[in-house]
Parts: structure tokens; C-alpha cells; sequence
């Protein structure tokens, strides 16, 4: 006759071969299938940053902190989770061998005190995070979570919860019944048990056995849903931290050659590392709550294009797989990735600040699919007048205005002696003025200044006058990848002629493309200044003096192409405190900065149906520091915007828009 | 349906325009020459036209600096044959220029031709009815929607305020393009760069240009600008001030 | 020889175009110099009152020497093929000085083709004559002038309004009118099927007082709001040129200058417009036009009555503000 022992075993051998298996069969259609159908990724270098990466971002949970209390939740789920797998695998061993020995206890493991004290107070900590973690998701609702799958993160919360108390509950009565060497090292399980200390003892064999039945069935159900939906992030997190983009930030990757189509059209046209970040997407929705083209009311949101790029990738790949004839395969293949699943407004929405891909606590790119839907929209004509216009603009005279190139340095006339000509004699100095400086009728005494202060400072400047072109950076966003290589063949045809140390730039677009994605000219790279970084520089090297200390109060807009994208916070600030003004921070300031809404190339898009622009809320947060009176940016397009929005919210006595340049060109 | 497209190059406005030594031409030295925007419009049209109802669509402009950009871009968006007529193109008329294309035009025996219905360098006439007259097939002018039939096209012709005059006309027929139905659409650089590695342009050559049926210009020069507008300055506050001052004195306000 | 200068009357849906009388004008004007007759050419059907409605309010005659009717059912509504047809047979016969065409939708569908059949010179885009009997064309969007001797033996000219006024070419006198006959008109190669009547807008803009005109410096679809309010508070309407209508963002019905309409406000204020000669058409017989516009070059400040170089989008809304201010609003 079999005894409960040995129907045990046999029953814990079958529930995880079926739960092993549906987990692997998933693991396997979703990883290895799918990913299959991708394109090429990497080669993948640098191993000793990559991991040192994990043990940062995944062991160390770092970019969850950022916010904070949710941050410090998962902390403890995650690391519960960690050291109570062992308790897992106690568990699926001990069901195995039971017919032979039913108190089996793992070697080592089953024997560390240490260990079992340390699991004790996890699943306390786990049970507490849970129940936040509960409250925020069922009471607190915030709005992150809009779109998210709420139902699937309350019952996963729900299984993890069981699981620890049916830990506690198995030990607790295992140690009512004397069966755990190390009780004294469980002392959170002792408190539970004597919950049960009053039943007979073959009641508490009984407990003993649901409790480790429901711990068991638990663990194995939440095994075969871990790859549905948000939770797979629990496998791909190490892969998809481990195999992160360690280019520089403002290096947009090249278009993968489909022959020779240009751009992503359907799922699989994606790089499979595009694909492992759709699955790594944890629905936390913190990109959500960074985005400024979400907060604008447009409909992008990148929390939800992940979702369904994820969702597209799992219909797609079936479809793929079954036979044409099949019914719902044609209705996939009706539906396209670019138009009807992801709309062509969520697309051009998106501003490039990059929030998104800092925020992600596992360094999912969510600009990078974008600009690669985006290619193909510019390839299939797929373009909004405006744009359209700007970019015609663009190819034929280089600049965005549609003005000649001979028009480019009209604003030099007044200064003299004039400023000299890069292309004709060697400076030290070559400035990259770029298009909104130069032709913008309202933008033009700012770059003056910017000449009347490198000139103060005793610098040898020039600049290419009319050689110039657009630099690329906002083309290349845009999607236009062709119109991208023209513009730095030109330019780079144009700087290899001339002689010069250092490349310094007004515009933060400028200086990231040129700085981190223009090829070196000739053998060597030369450093890719922005102003603020050259002012910063001249002013510790005492090159450059101010006569007086301004003494106003300010606050500072980080520009996104110089912040996040290339950590330049500091040199400004500097800067700032030269000229003598209080820097007084925004809430949102450094790599939090709010983006004006310009980049990507929004600026030569249509508006759309915007309910807030970032531009207005982001002054609207200035002037509700209450004390600054100006507030300072260092890119000409912050400058044309921020100024448009001080006039459209009715701000213009309480807020001046002034540019980094202006305020050092007052304290000479 | 065999539809060819005529289209000619003329000075982009953007620049400024000044006058040679000669007195009678302008100066080409700045001078940038791009695709005449309603031969454009024309291109846009015969590439709708081919959507529709299936056929080919060839493209003919003369041998001049920009030429090439210019076709190439035509077939990105579908042309299927381009042809370029070589000769010395320089400060030559509409009349040599329609000569010139009727040869070209004759070999390709199209059912359709499109073209701009004027161009902004024009001083004797328009390319699209001289080529018409040379070729001795009708010609409507300031179309803005095309449809076609067996043997015939139905054409939407403007009139002013807006009217339009639905005309009938027997293939083939030349028409003059004032808008396509739908604007000029958009060619990534990427794919024009590939038609430059996979097309080709036919050449052909024009056995001299003859300019005869043009006026002689004795003297070309730039528009005076004549009775010059009062102009108001200052800041924004102090122009508007200045207007609603104007709009009082005019009785408006 | 005949030094008679010929003109090409232009008719739509019974009425006279206000280029003919412009046309009479430069025609008067040339035919002075060289000592000939100006000779208006009807074609039509059942035409006699194109010449001048006595008791149409204006009682303008077309100021011609003598007029040239040709009667025909198909030259009744203007074809090209038709039209073409029978001034080749009349300028073949009479061999006139000059024959002056509309450079419009019914002359420029002429001309050229008949200077091709013909083996006759022609000039276009010519808005005035000098007084020594030149032609005076424009190009290149209005900011070239070309001049140069009327060739010959027959001047194919098609013009341009801007160079006189149309009242200069109405008399009070009714001129002559004598038959010609027409020859015979069968296969006709293009035939008219019908019209379609432009999209009653809830405005028309031809009867305004006072219109907010916007341009391609509006940049984009978003902006008109802000000529809107301008407009509103001003208590006129917003009409625009043509890029604008093009682009969508303004009715057809709003459309001012050669495709679209004649506009005759007593204050014009031009927003972001250029002012190319197919948009001035339209705007000439403002009693005011206030030009704003970026570039100080813009041939638009050729016409306007004031001007400013201020950027448009620094003005409007603070020009909005103390007109509503102004109105005690």
C-alpha cells in the first residue's frame, strides 16, 4: 500500500515536471523562438563594467531608489525572493525524497542558522513590502500605473504573500512538533507556530502538510506565470542589465540593413536586444511619470508602447509560426506594428529627452525602437506637412528656416573687426554656431554676446560661415537617417579643410551629435565643447574676469541634450555663481530636468492636441520657487520657447528668460 | 496609359536676384536653379495617375546643373524611366526648350503629357502649350484634378474665386498642372540616394536650340520698390500702439 | 500695314473679367504710339451685351474702337480648342500689330499654342507698355522687370493686371460691333462638361470691410486661432494666401488673389505674406493694406500703405490686447 509519503514524492515529481515544464516551454516560445525571428545585436563588450552592472542595478536594486519608498518595497521583495529560493528548493527536494526520508534537509544549507534567521526575517520584511505594495496598487492608485495590468500585480503580490505565509505556517508548526534543528534561529516561525500550538499533533501534521501543499502549488503556479505578461522581468532582468547599451547616451544606434529597407516596419524587424527590453518591461510605469510628451496629454506613453511592442511580438511570433492558412494569422498580419497598433501620433509625439531611458530601472530603451519606427515612416513618405517642410528645407539649403546659406552668418555684420573665417586660416577654437542661433531673427544679439565674450576672453575663434550646415542631430531623431548622412558628410567635409583644437558649440543638439556620433576627423578626435563647458574652463583658469558680482536670483533649466544625455550639470552652475546669482533649483533640475518639448524634432512638427505644454509647466514650476526672477537656459531653442511660454502664461513680470551667455556677458 | 512629364528648372527665389554685366540676364553666379514647383505638382500628379490605373511614367527635363538630383528624386517617388536632353541650355527661351522636348516627347508616343502650368522665369509663354502647339495636341491649362477615361481625360480647370470648369478633352493632350490632388509628397534622402545607384538616365541630345518666336529683352532689372510702405518700428508694444492709432484714424476702431 | 492692336476679351458665366478692361487700357496705350485701332475680339454666343450693360448700374463700355464678334453655340462657355481654332483663322486674315491675351486661365491656354501654329513671336507676364512702345514684363515672383521691343509682324502678349486700372480701359460709348464670320467648328477636341460652383464658405470675404490676411509666416495650422482673435476683436475676418490654403489650414473660400478672390477692405493687414504678384492681384483695390513681414525685401511693402519688420508672432497678441483694450473690452 503506498503511504502519504510516497504519493507525495510521485505527486511533487509530477507537479514539477508540469509546472517545469509549461515554465520552460514559455521561456522557450518567448526567448529562444521569437528572439530568433530578430535581427543581429551586439558584438557585447566591456564584460567587467557589464557586470559590475548587475551587481550595481540588479543586486544592488540602484535605479529603484529613485523613488524612494517603492524603491526600498522592492529592495526586500527582491531580496527575499533571493534567499528564500533556497527555501523553495528545501521545499521541492524534500517532496522528492519523501518516500524515503520525510524530513529530509538540504546539506549545508539545511544545517546554516545564520541562514534560516536571515529567512525569517525576510519573510517578514517580504509580507510587510507586499502589503504597501498592496495599498499603493488597490488604495493609493497612482498614476503610473494607468494602463498598466493592476489585476496580474495584485495576484502576483497575492502569491508571494502566500508563499511566505505558508512558510511561516509550515515552519512554525514544524517547530511545534520538534522537527527543526535550527528553531532557534526562527523566531518570527516560532511566533506563527504557537498561532497552532494548542492542536493535537497529527491536526498539526495536517497544517504541517496543507501548508507546505499551498506553499508548494503556489511557488509552481507562480513558476508557469512568470513568463505571462510583467513578471518574466524576473528572468530577463539579469540578461537585459548584463547586455545593456554601453554606448554613450546621444549615440543613437545605425539602422539595421533589412535589405535595404530602412526602418522597422514589423516586430521582427526589431534587433533581438530590442526585443529582450519589450519583455524586460515591468509596467512600473516610472518612464510614464518622467515623460514630458505624457504629461502634455499627447498619447505617448513609453510604458505602454513597450506593453505593445510585447504583445505585438508574442501575436506576431505565433503567426508566424502556424500555418498561412490559418485564419488568425492573416487577421495579425491586417493589423501592422506601424499605423495600427502603435499610431503614427504616439510616434511622432516623443521628444528624445531621454527621462524615459534614464528612469528605467532596467535600462530599457525606449527611444530607440521609436527613431526605428519612425525611419520607416520617413522611408513610406509618411510625414506631416510641417515636417516635411523642414526637412525639404533642410536638404536643399541645410537649415530648417528654408533661408540661403549665404544668410548664415548675416548676423556677423555688425561686429568688428569681423570674426574670422575658420575655413581660411588655423584657429585654436572652431564655433559650431548652429541653425537657431544663426538665422532665428530673435535669437541673433544672444549669439553677438556669445562673440563680444569669447572676444573679451582673448579666445582664437572662428567659424565656417557659410559651410555650415545643420549639425544632424534632431534630423537623425526625426528618422531621416539618408538626410542625417548628407549633413555630416558636408560638415565633416567642411571641418577636415580647416585647422583647429577644440570644437565649441552654442547648441546642446550640436554638441551631442557632433561629440558622440560625428566620425573623428582625420586620425584624431578633438574635444567637443559646449559653451558652458569652455566658459567654465576659462573662468577657473582665471582667462576670463567679471567686473561685477549680479546679484540676482536665478534658476537653472538643464537642457536635455546636455544633461542627461551628456552629464554636464556642474559647469554651468559654476558658471552661474561667477556672475555673482543665487542659484535657486527647481524640484525637477539635473537629471530630472523637465524638457521644453522642442527636441526630437517637435519643433518643426504641428503641435497637436496638447493640454499643457512642457514649456508652460515647466515655467509655471519656476516661478513657483516664489524668489528667482530670471531663469537661465543654454540652448537657443530653450531660449525661444521658454520666452513663448512666459508670454503665453501670462508670467512676463515675474520670470526673464535669459541665456547662460547673457548673464556672463553682463558681469564683464 | 503612357504618361510623360515635362519639367524645367528655374532660379529658386530664396536667393537674391541680381542682373549680369550684360544688362539683359541674370547673373548666375549665385544663382540656384531647382525644380520648377508646378512641374512638381505635375510630377506628383502623373505618379497618382499611375497609382490608379497602372501604366508608366517617364520624366524629361534638359541638362542643367540640378538635373540630376532633380529625376532622381522623380523616380524615388516612381517614375519608371528618366530622360535627360543634353545641350548648352544656358539663357535659352521656352520656345527652343518645347522644340527640344517635342523631339524626345515624339519617340515616347504618350497618351498623356503633364506639365506645370507656368513657371516663374517665363517671358514668352509657357513650356506646356507650346510643347502642345509643336505637337499639335490640345491643351488645357490650370488643371487641379485629372481623371482618365478610354481615349480621353476629364479635368478639373480653375477659374478665379474658386470656380472650376469640368472639361472633356481627347487623348493624347497636354496638360498644364497648377496643383496635384494631393501635395508634393516626401522622398527620404536614403531613397533617392538608392535610385542614384539603381536607375539610369537615358540622355538624348537636342540638335540645336532654336529660340525663334521669343522677344529680345533690351534691359532686365529689379523692381523698384516703388512706392514704399511707411514703416513703423520699435517694440512690439509700441508698433501695436502705432497701429491702433492707424485703425482710429481709419475708422476701423 | 495693320498697326491695330487686337484684344482677346475675356468672359466667365456672363461677365466680364476685370483683366479685358486692363488689357484696353495697355492696348489704348500702345496703339497711341503706333497709330492703329484698338479692336476688342468677342468670342461667344449670343454675346452683344458682354460689350457694356447700359443699365447695369456702371454703364461701362469696353473702351475698344471697334468690337469683333464671333457668334458660335461652342465658343459660348470658353474651350481651348474651340477658341484656339477660330483666333488663329482671325489673326491668320486680319494680321493685327498685336493680339493681347489675359494671363489667366482663358488667355494663357491660347497664346502660346497660337504663337507655335502661327509661327508668331509672343511675350507673357507683360504688365505695362513704355512710352516708346516697349513691353514691360515681370518675373522671378515680381522682383525682375524685363523690357524690351514689341517683335513682330504680330506680338503675341498676354498680360498681367497691375500696370492699369481697369477703369482706364471703360468708355462711356458703345463701340461698334461688327459679325465676323466663324469657321466651321467640328471635332472639337475639348468640350466643356459642366462647372462646379466654389464652396459657399460661411463668409465671403470679397464683401469684408476689414480682413486679418495670413501667410506662409504663420507656420502652421495652430497659429490661425491667433489671427482669429486679432480678427474677431478688430470685428473682421481672417483670409489668407495661397500656400496657406494649400496646406489645409484655412478654407478655399478664404482665398485671396489670381486662383482666388478679388478683395476690396478698407483696411487689408497682411500677415507673414510675401506678396507675389498672384496674391497683389487680389489685393489691389484695398483702400489700406498694413503689411508685417520679416524680410524687409518683401514685395508686399511695394503696395502696403504702412509696414513693420516686426516679427508677427511678437505683435499679435499684443496687438489683440490694446485693440480689445482700445474697444473697452
Amino acid at each position: 500500500m503506498m503511504t502519504y509519503n510516497v504519493i507525495k514524492s510521485i505527486l511533487v515529481l509530477l507537479a514539477l515536471l508540469v509546472a517545469g515544464g509549461i515554465f520552460l516551454w514559455r521561456v522557450y516560445q518567448l526567448l529562444w523562438a521569437n528572439l530568433r525571428l530578430g535581427q543581429r545585436s551586439g558584438p557585447f563588450k566591456q564584460w567587467g563594467e557589464r557586470i559590475k552592472g548587475v551587481v550595481v542595478y540588479v543586486a544592488g536594486q540602484f535605479r529603484l531608489f529613485r523613488v524612494l519608498i517603492p524603491g526600498t518595497g522592492h529592495f526586500f521583495i527582491f531580496w527575499g525572493f533571493l534567499i528564500l529560493s533556497l527555501t523553495i528548493l528545501q521545499a521541492i527536494i524534500e517532496g522528492l525524497v519523501s518516500f524515503a526520508n520525510p524530513h529530509f534537509l538540504l546539506p549545508l544549507i539545511g544545517s546554516f542558522g545564520l541562514l534560516a534567521l536571515l529567512q525569517d526575517l525576510f519573510a517578514v520584511l517580504v509580507i510587510v513590502a507586499v502589503i504597501y505594495a498592496l495599498v499603493v496598487r488597490l488604495i493609493v492608485n497612482p498614476k503610473r500605473y494607468l494602463g498598466s495590468h493592476k489585476s496580474q500585480g495584485v495576484m502576483v503580490l497575492m502569491f508571494i504573500f502566500t508563499i511566505m505565509l505558508s512558510l511561516l505556517v509550515m515552519n512554525g508548526v514544524r517547530i511545534n512538533l520538534g522537527q527543526d534543528p535550527l528553531h532557534v534561529w526562527r523566531p518570527i516561525s516560532t511566533a506563527v507556530g504557537r498561532i497552532f500550538s494548542g492542536a493535537a499533533a497529527g491536526t498539526q501534521e495536517v497544517i504541517k502538510e496543507i501548508a507546505y501543499w499551498t506553499h508548494l502549488g503556489v511557488v509552481l503556479t507562480f513558476l508557469t506565470e512568470l513568463p505571462e505578461g510583467k513578471h518574466f522581468h524576473v528572468v530577463t532582468s539579469v540578461p537585459a542589465v548584463l547586455l545593456r547599451n554601453l554606448e554613450p547616451h546621444g549615440r543613437l544606434p545605425a539602422a539595421t540593413d533589412l535589405n535595404g529597407q530602412v526602418g522597422v516596419s514589423t516586430v521582427e524587424q526589431f534587433r533581438w536586444r530590442q526585443m529582450l527590453d519589450f519583455y524586460t518591461c515591468t509596467e512600473c510605469g516610472r518612464c510614464q511619470d518622467v515623460c514630458p510628451a505624457y504629461a502634455s496629454g499627447l498619447p505617448l506613453s513609453p510604458k505602454l508602447l513597450m506593453m505593445e511592442l510585447r504583445d505585438n511580438l508574442k501575436e506576431r511570433g505565433a503567426a508566424l509560426r502556424a500555418h498561412a492558412s490559418n485564419s488568425t494569422t492573416q487577421a495579425t498580419q491586417a493589423r501592422t506594428l506601424v499605423g495600427d497598433v502603435i499610431s503614427e501620433s504616439v510616434l511622432w509625439a516623443c521628444t528624445t529627452c531621454f527621462a524615459c531611458d534614464q528612469e528605467c530601472p532596467l535600462f530599457i530603451e525606449h527611444i530607440s525602437p521609436i527613431v526605428d519606427m519612425r525611419r520607416f515612416l520617413v522611408i513610406e513618405g509618411r510625414v506631416g506637412t510641417e515636417l516635411q517642410d523642414a526637412l525639404a528645407n533642410l536638404g536643399r539649403y541645410g537649415n530648417s528656416f528654408g533661408q540661403s546659406e549665404r544668410m548664415r552668418a548675416r548676423w556677423t555684420q555688425p561686429i568688428q573687426p569681423p570674426i574670422k573665417d575658420a575655413r581660411r586660416e588655423p584657429v585654436e577654437y572652431l564655433w559650431f554656431v548652429g541653425d537657431y542661433a544663426s538665422y532665428s531673427p530673435t535669437l541673433t544679439d544672444v549669439t553677438v554676446k556669445t562673440a563680444e565674450v569669447f572676444r573679451k576672453a582673448g579666445l582664437d575663434f572662428g567659424i565656417l560661415y557659410d559651410a555650415e550646415r545643420n549639425a544632424g542631430n534632431d534630423v537623425r531623431r526625426v528618422g531621416e537617417e539618408g538626410l542625417f548622412e548628407m549633413l555630416v558628410e558636408k560638415n565633416s567635409m567642411a571641418l577636415s579643410k580647416c585647422k583647429y583644437q577644440t570644437i565649441v558649440t552654442t547648441d546642446p543638439h550640436t554638441y551631442n551629435t557632433l561629440k558622440n556620433e560625428y566620425p573623428a576627423n582625420g586620425d584624431e578626435r578633438r574635444p567637443v565643447l559646449h559653451y558652458a563647458e569652455l566658459l567654465d574652463q576659462l573662468i577657473t583658469t582665471g582667462k576670463l574676469k567679471f567686473s561685477k558680482k549680479l546679484g540676482y536670483k536665478v534658476t537653472y533649466h538643464d537642457p536635455c541634450y546636455l544633461g542627461r544625455y551628456n552629464g554636464v550639470y556642474d559647469a554651468p552652475r559654476r558658471v552661474i555663481e561667477a556672475t555673482g546669482c543665487e542659484l535657486i533649483e527647481m524640484p525637477r533640475h539635473k537629471d530630472d530636468s523637465f524638457c521644453c518639448g522642442a527636441g526630437g524634432g517637435r519643433i518643426w512638427m504641428a503641435e497637436g492636441e496638447i493640454q499643457e505644454r512642457p514649456s508652460e509647466s515647466r515655467i509655471r514650476e519656476a516661478v513657483k520657487l516664489g524668489k528667482a526672477t530670471i531663469f537661465v537656459v543654454a540652448c537657443p531653442k530653450d531660449v525661444s520657447m521658454f520666452r513663448d511660454a512666459v508670454k503665453t502664461t501670462g508670467n512676463e513680470s515675474r520670470l526673464e528668460v535669459k541665456d547662460l551667455i547673457e548673464l556672463v556677458h553682463a558681469a564683464l | 496609359m503612357n504618361i510623360v512629364i515635362v519639367v524645367k528648372l528655374v532660379p529658386d527665389l530664396v536667393e537674391e536676384l541680381t542682373i549680369d554685366t550684360s544688362g539683359i540676364a541674370l547673373d548666375t553666379a549665385w544663382l540656384r536653379l531647382i525644380i520648377n514647383e508646378f512641374d512638381d505638382h505635375a510630377i506628383e500628379q502623373g505618379i497618382l495617375l499611375k497609382e490608379r490605373g497602372g501604366g508608366s511614367v517617364t520624366v524629361v527635363a534638359p541638362d542643367i546643373e540640378g538635373v540630376d538630383d532633380v529625376l532622381f528624386t522623380a523616380a524615388a517617388k516612381g517614375a519608371d524611366r528618366l530622360i535627360k536632353i543634353k545641350g548648352d541650355f544656358a539663357g535659352v527661351n521656352n520656345h527652343a526648350l518645347a522644340r527640344a522636348f517635342t523631339v524626345v516627347v515624339k519617340e515616347l508616343q504618350p497618351d498623356l503629357v503633364l506639365t506645370g502650368v507656368q513657371a516663374n522665369n517665363d517671358l514668352d509663354g509657357s513650356v506646356g502649350p507650346l510643347l502642345a502647339g509643336c505637337l499639335e495636341m490640345p491643351y488645357i491649362g490650370y488643371i487641379s484634378g485629372v481623371s482618365l477615361g478610354e481615349g480621353k481625360s476629364r479635368v478639373h480647370k480653375e477659374y478665379p474665386g474658386g470656380l472650376i470648369a469640368e472639361m472633356d478633352v481627347t487623348l493624347p493632350a497636354v496638360l498644364g498642372i497648377q496643383a496635384a490632388e494631393q501635395p508634393p509628397r516626401y522622398v527620404a534622402v536614403s531613397k533617392v540616394r538608392q535610385m542614384m545607384k539603381t536607375s539610369t538616365i537615358e540622355e538624348r541630345t537636342a540638335s540645336g536650340l532654336d529660340m525663334a518666336g521669343g522677344p529680345t529683352v533690351s534691359r532686365m532689372f529689379q523692381t523698384e520698390a516703388g512706392q514704399r510702405a511707411t514703416m513703423l518700428t520699435g517694440s512690439p508694444d509700441e508698433v501695436a500702439t502705432k497701429l491702433v492709432g492707424i485703425f482710429k484714424e481709419l475708422g476701423v476702431l | 500695314m495693320n498697326q491695330d492692336i487686337y484684344v482677346v476679351i475675356e468672359h466667365l458665366r456672363g461677365q466680364v473679367t476685370e483683366i479685358s478692361f486692363v488689357m484696353l487700357a495697355g492696348a489704348r496705350e500702345l496703339a497711341k504710339g503706333l497709330g492703329g485701332n484698338v479692336v476688342a475680339v468677342l468670342l461667344g454666343h449670343n454675346a452683344q451685351g458682354l460689350t457694356g450693360n447700359p443699365s447695369a448700374g456702371s454703364g461701362q463700355y469696353l473702351a475698344a474702337d471697334k468690337v469683333l464678334s464671333l457668334d458660335h453655340p461652342a465658343l459660348a462657355d470658353f474651350t481651348s480648342d474651340a477658341y484656339q481654332k477660330v483666333l488663329a483663322a482671325l489673326i491668320a486674315k486680319d494680321q493685327p500689330r498685336a493680339v493681347l491675351f489675359g494671363s489667366t486661365s482663358i488667355g494663357t491656354d491660347l497664346a502660346s499654342t497660337l504663337s507655335i501654329k502661327l509661327g508668331l513671336p509672343m511675350v507673357s507676364s507683360c504688365r505695362s507698355f513704355s512710352a516708346d512702345g516697349k513691353f514691360v514684363s515681370q518675373l522671378c515672383g515680381g522682383k525682375i522687370m524685363a523690357e524690351g521691343d514689341l517683335p513682330g509682324p504680330t506680338a503675341l502678349i498676354t498680360m498681367v493686371p497691375g500696370g492699369y486700372k481697369a477703369e482706364q480701359g471703360q468708355s462711356t460709348q458703345s463701340p461698334t460691333v461688327t459679325q465676323v464670320e466663324v469657321p466651321t467648328l467640328e471635332t472639337l477636341r475639348v468640350t466643356l462638361a459642366g462647372y462646379i460652383e466654389p464652396e459657399s464658405g460661411d463668409v465671403d470675404i470679397a464683401k469684408e470691410p476689414l480682413l486679418v490676411s495670413v501667410g506662409r509666416g504663420i507656420q502652421n495650422k495652430d497659429n490661425i486661432v491667433l489671427a482669429e482673435e486679432l480678427a474677431q476683436a478688430l470685428g473682421g475676418t481672417v483670409s489668407g494666401s495661397r500656400p496657406v490654403i494649400d496646406q489645409g489650414w484655412l478654407a478655399t473660400s478664404r482665398l485671396v488673389g489670381k486662383s482666388g478672390k478679388s478683395v476690396k477692405p478698407k483696411v487689408y493687414l497682411a500677415l507673414g505674406i510675401s506678396g507675389a504678384p498672384e496674391h497683389v492681384e487680389g489685393i489691389t483695390n484695398s483702400d489700406t493694406i498694413i503689411a508685417i513681414n520679416t524680410d524687409p525685401a518683401a514685395p508686399i511693402f511695394g503696395v502696403a500703405k504702412y509696414g513693420s519688420e516686426i516679427d508677427l508672432f511678437d505683435l499679435i497678441e499684443v496687438l489683440t490686447g490694446k485693440v480689445k483694450q482700445s474697444k473697452g473690452g
